[in-house]
């Protein structure tokens, strides 16, 4: 007796369809799995039987073949319980096989029978839909999730009997609650309104925010640095239905995505700066995307930048140059999207204290200090931006900005890069390369000098120039000019970081 | 101021007899252009009384010219310079540039764009008390290099708060007065004709904007277009308007140089900017750096120079107010961004004026985003 089960693996971020083949035959009862699956694929035999056992169903006592096809595909995880169950039952005749052939079935299964939420449900649903079927079975906590996909017929249970209930034709469960897949404005709860002083420092993040610019604060430990960075993603343009979607579709994968429905809130993340390469920008045998991909969309906030390790800090290379990461294991290549706003944050010395007479650093420390933050890195940070304990007349100031305002001179900016930018594959300023910049910025007659005077005495590098030129651009959509101006140049050059000491010396 | 005379009224305040030298000059300019060629020395001409110049220059015509001088109609005159929108300052004015006494064949009278005030600000009264100016000169045939300095030189001396003198010419003239322009717009061009005329036609644009936030001056009457010995007269206005002359570019046999020989004899500062010996068109400067002028590699060289070296203070008095206050805020202790800019609107602008003085050399970033004063 045979019987077919569709189902779904993910490969990086691509759902793959899995068809569970199920024969069952006389001999001497032995029930076994095939078809390149883990350890957890291997174990969901001892969890299938106890479940289909507990729920109410008979366990063949015969012999039970179950292959995971195609069996070159490498399987991982508990995905594929609720599938197999469902072709063992369908091979016994308690649920219809024709009813199974047109939909997919995703799930872990407890040993009482009930479902268990797993990883990937919304990259699973659109692989369903894009499969031609009707609809996906899968736990009732993810059927939200899945609900993004648009015309599917979500079936969220949360027993295997009910499962079967259903494919029987019985009771169908309640659809999903839409009003939460609603994309709203967020409830946020960090916002600049909270900052007091630190002025100068909000409106470099409306800079960072306005085009996309990675961000380095420089500033002695306790000042907010941290506290800063992570009101970022509140003056951040929301995010479109699209870009929403694809979020949520990471973190799914990731097992990251811990409530239901479209993730509506830009990502931040601040991985601990004891972070392996592969946590970073992605790995594993089956590669699961890093902290860099969680990031897409969002912010990436690397604090104490000179203590991550180097090679977790070349790794980040390729995700900040294309906006995608690529990780190949044997003949396959997964690729996670990574465009995330890097903000990293340092301290002035390897004691924090530079400026202050209370720094006890030696010459040989602050060398080796900014060798570890010179480098590949800094070449992709358009902004050094340096943080001070503001005075006390500053701190009983009332706040002069908040995420509101500064949220709309961003879009308004942004509004702006898009069309000017229009047809080019890039939306933002800070993502131009140096052919667009020479495109879109036309360096006034009266900078050269000072940027050539800059760029003989040392102080600004080719790339710097092409740093300063991109920012400067977002000055001045952030002042509504369509022409870049003097003033605008030299206040871009006012952020960057080459010669700066405590910085070291970039590129 | 001399007795008669319509000074302090109106645009054409000079008196009567200057405007009537200026006319006469201008009357017999053909004249001055041939005796030129036979090596009567252009400058002896000019120093002439009115009677010497009808009677040298008149020849045939002298007496008819003298009567005409005689019969002189100066309101026709004064009309005519405000119609033409100049002003004019004659000799016996107290806006009138003293240091132009220097010269034995100064100006009667010298014809403004943009007014007189003005002009005894950016020029005034005499070397000692007035506002301090260094000339920047050159050949019309610059390199890209040459322009280059000539406009950093504009640039960086305008922003110290000196006045950038020079003719307007195409090549290093009109570099100079750009990069003036760039910055506090410090600068006053003196042409060799009217100084309502725009000379070359080509800088029309540069003359307006001159005219608008600096002074455009010329000793011919409006309108009048300029001769051959217009140049090398103009050159004499150029010199004594200095404190130093300084040559960017110049070939062998450059006006400019005759600049620098003016600026010499009566004893101004002359600086050159140091060409290849290969290069033809710093064959000129080379020579003058040899002969012992200073050499000038940026407006720092200058300044030095023009406002003597130790006394940077001076110089930094002299940027612009905004600038000024805000290299004070530095030098007080609120050395750093967020010290200096309280509300967001502020941090912009304060942010491009910190690295403004930066790239003017008055400050230096230090650790942990604070500025500090170079001392000069």
């Amino acid at each position: 007796m045979l019987a077919r089960v569709t189902t779904f693996t993910i490969d990086g971020l691509e759902p793959r369809r899995v068809t569970v083949e199920i024969d069952v035959r006389a001999g001497l009862p032995n029930f076994t799995i095939v078809g390149l699956g883990d350890r957890a694929v291997r174990e969901a035999r001892e969890r299938v039987r106890a479940a289909i056992l507990n729920s109410g169903f008979e366990f063949p006592l015969k012999r039970v073949t179950v292959n995971l096809a195609p069996a070159s595909l490498r399987k991982a995880g508990p995905g594929f319980d609720l599938a197999i169950a469902c072709a063992i039952l369908a091979a016994g005749g308690h649920v219809p096989a024709d009813v199974l052939e047109r939909y997919a079935v995703f799930g872990e299964l407890g040993l009482g029978g009930e479902m268990r939420p797993c990883r990937g449900a919304l990259a699973v649903a659109e692989g369903t839909a894009r499969a031609g079927l009707t609809g996906l079975v899968l736990p009732r906590q993810r059927a939200l999730e899945a609900s993004l996909v648009e015309g599917l017929d979500v079936l969220g249970a949360s027993s295997l009997a009910q499962v079967a209930e259903i494919l029987r034709g019985g009771e169908r469960p309640p659809p999903p609650d839409r009003d939460e897949t609603v994309l709203a404005l967020p409830v946020r709860h960090l916002d600049l309104a909270d900052v007091r002083g630190h002025t100068d420092v909000v409106e470099a993040l409306t800079i960072a925010a306005a085009g996309a610019h990675n961000l380095l604060l420089c500033g002695p430990p306790g000042v907010g640095k941290t506290m800063l960075a992570r009101r970022l993603p509140s003056i951040l343009p929301p995010l479109s239905r699209a870009e929403a979607v694809e979020v949520t579709r990471i973190h799914s994968v990731a097992g990251q995505h811990r409530g239901a429905g479209l993730m509506a809130e830009r990502p931040f993340r601040a991985p601990h700066h004891l972070i392996s390469a592969s946590g970073l920008v992605g790995g594993g045998a089956v590669p699961v995307p890093g902290e860099a991909s969680l990031a897409h969309h969002g912010v990436l906030f690397l604090d104490e930048l000179s203590e991550f390790p180097r090679p977790a800090l070349e790794a980040l290379r390729q995700p900040l140059e294309d906006g995608r990461v690529a990780i190949v294991r044997g003949q396959r290549t997964a690729i996670f999207p990574t465009r995330f706003l890097l903000v990293a944050a340092t301290n002035p010395c390897p004691c924090g204290h530079a400026p202050s007479p209370r720094c006890r650093c030696r010459e040989g420390d602050l060398a080796r200090h900014a060798r570890r933050l010179s480098g590949p890195l800094l070449d992709r940070i358009d902004l050094l931006v340096h943080v001070q304990r503001p005075d006390a007349e500053r701190l009983a100031q009332e706040p002069t900005a908040s995420s509101q305002t500064e949220r709309v001179r961003v879009t308004a900016a942004r509004e702006r890069q898009l069309q000017r930018l229009d047809g080019t594959g890039v939306t933002c300023n800070g993502h131009m390369d140096a052919r667009l910049l020479r495109r879109h910025v036309r360096v006034p007659d009266d900078v050269e000098r000072p940027l050539q005077d800059a760029y003989r005495r040392g102080e600004l590098s080719a790339r710097g120039r092409d740093r300063t030129l991109r920012l400067a651009r977002t000055i001045a959509d952030l002042a509504a000019s369509d022409d870049v101006l003097r003033a605008h140049v030299v206040a871009a050059l006012g952020y960057r970081h080459e010669m700066s000491p405590g910085v070291g010396v970039a590129a | 101021m001399s007795a008669g005379a319509g000074a302090g009224v109106g645009a054409a305040r000079a008196c009567a007899a200057c405007l009537a030298r200026t006319w006469l000059i201008a009357r017999l300019a053909g004249s001055i252009e041939i005796a030129r060629h036979h090596k009567r020395r252009l400058r002896e001409i000019l120093a002439l009384s009115e009677e010497q110049l009808v009677a040298g220059l008149g020849g045939a015509r002298a007496g008819a010219i003298a009567e005409e001088f005689e019969r002189l109609d100066v309101d026709a005159l004064r009309e005519a310079v405000e119609g033409s929108g100049l002003e004019a300052v004659c000799r016996h004015d107290a806006a009138y540039p003293a240091r132009l006494r220097d010269l034995e064949d100064a100006p009667a009278a010298l014809f403004v764009a943009g007014g007189a005030g003005r002009l005894e600000g950016l020029v005034g009264a005499d070397l000692e008390q007035g506002p301090r100016a260094v000339a920047v000169v050159g050949t019309r045939r610059a390199s890209a290099d040459g322009l280059e300095v000539a406009r950093a030189l504009g640039r960086g001396l305008a922003a110290a708060g000196v006045t950038v003198v020079s003719g307007m010419a195409l090549g290093v003239d009109s570099a100079a007065h750009a990069g003036a322009l760039e910055s506090s717009g410090r600068t006053v061009a003196v042409l060799a004709g009217g100084a309502d005329v725009p000379y070359p036609p080509s800088k029309a644009r540069l003359h307006r904007l001159i005219a608008e936030r600096g002074c455009v001056v010329g000793e011919l009457p409006p309108g009048f277009v300029a001769m051959r010995w217009c140049f090398p007269a103009r050159n004499r206005v150029i010199a004594a308007l200095a404190h130093m002359t300084i040559v960017v570019e110049a070939a062998r046999r450059s006006g400019s140089l005759i600049t620098a020989e003016i600026a010499m004899d009566i004893g101004r500062e002359v600086g050159a900017v140091p060409g290849p010996v290969t290069a033809w068109r710093s064959a000129g400067t080379n020579a003058l750096l040899r002969d012992g002028a200073t050499v000038i590699r940026d407006a720092a060289d200058a300044l030095d120079v023009a406002v003597g070296i130790g006394r940077h203070e001076a110089a930094v008095l002299h940027l612009e107010p905004r600038l000024r206050t805000l290299l004070g805020a530095v030098a007080d202790g609120r050395d750093t961004l967020a010290a200096l800019a309280g509300v967001p609107a502020e941090v912009g602008p304060t942010l491009a004026a910190l690295t403004e003085l930066e790239l003017l050399g008055h400050l230096r970033r230090a650790a942990g985003g604070r500025y500090v004063v170079i001392p000069a």
